[in-house]
């Protein structure tokens, strides 16, 4: 869809649409349909995003069969499964810097496998870091252009000061 | 800056990723209550120099409400608890003693 790159001191990349569904409910009723990481984690596909609320992230020509998959292992649970594929952009970051200065997180100290749910500027986001040391991020695709605006910017120069 | 733990996700959120909720605890008066219960619970508030108790929202975050004991003259956090009380837990009633001996709000003490 909206793919793009921008190469800068850090390299930020917005990905293909990405097969996302929100599952809520009691966190041990959708431990019988996901295996649930750990909070403020992300395990396998699946991110911990509240108390009472997974994201499950598939390739998006996955999301109907997962779909039906999560429902039949929920029956008799109070729930909800849905795709919000549709209202998710993600993009890749390659390094923390970009994000210290977008959001008020202590990214240097986040481990692959972190999740963080905050803001990137003035927008609502989440991120996570990956084995490699890079970064996805998930916001919502009404304001992809403004992620990808600041997301650029930020990856534009490097930080002096910061080492290692 | 203040910089609070949210009970429900676990994270230390700083202020810029929460929504301030107001005054904690009010107990709400509607219809069929005294015109002067239902002012007080519109309108009167505590604005204290030193002890207080409010409500905040995970807002860039899980989404969910807290509670949250801090002192207004320091920004000192004396900590977070679940909404789901109707007054402040005893532990963080300690916390406020042993950090603010004599300390009192509303009919708390
Ligand atoms: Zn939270």
């Amino acid at each position: 869809m909206s793919e793009r790159v921008f190469e800068g001191a850090a390299t930020v990349r917005q990905l293909p649409q990405r097969g996302m569904i929100t599952v809520r409910g009691d966190m041990t009723d959708l431990a019988k349909a996901v295996k649930v990481p750990a909070q403020g984690t992300v395990a396998g596909n699946v991110a911990w995003m509240s108390p009472d609320e997974l994201l499950v992230m598939c390739p998006h020509e996955e999301v109907g069969a997962q779909i039906d998959a999560l429902r039949a292992k929920l029956i008799g649970t109070h729930h909800l499964v849905e795709d919000v594929s549709d209202a998710r952009a993600i993009f890749e970051i390659s390094d923390g810097e970009t994000l210290a200065k977008l959001c008020p997180v202590d990214v240097a100290r986040m481990e692959p496998g972190r999740f963080r749910r905050t803001r990137l500027a003035q927008i609502a986001c989440a991120f996570w870091k990956k084995e490699d040391g890079s970064f996805e991020l998930v916001c919502f695709s009404s304001v992809a252009d403004y992620a990808w605006g600041v997301l650029s910017n930020a990856a534009a120069t490097p930080v002096a000061h910061f080492s290692g | 800056m203040l910089i609070l733990s949210c009970p429900n996700c676990g994270e230390l959120k700083d202020e810029t990723e929460l929504s301030a909720g107001g005054e904690a605890h009010l107990t709400r008066f509607g219809p069929g209550s005294s015109d002067s219960d239902f002012e007080g619970y519109l309108f009167n508030r505590e604005n204290p120099k030193g002890v207080h108790f409010e409500r905040w929202r995970c807002s860039s975050g899980c989404g969910k409400w807290f509670h949250a004991a801090r002192c207004t003259a320091t920004n000192e956090v004396f900590g977070t608890y679940s909404a789901q009380v109707t007054e402040p837990p005893q532990e963080i009633r300690d916390v406020v003693s042993a950090k603010r001996p004599g300390w009192t709000w509303r009919d708390l003490s």
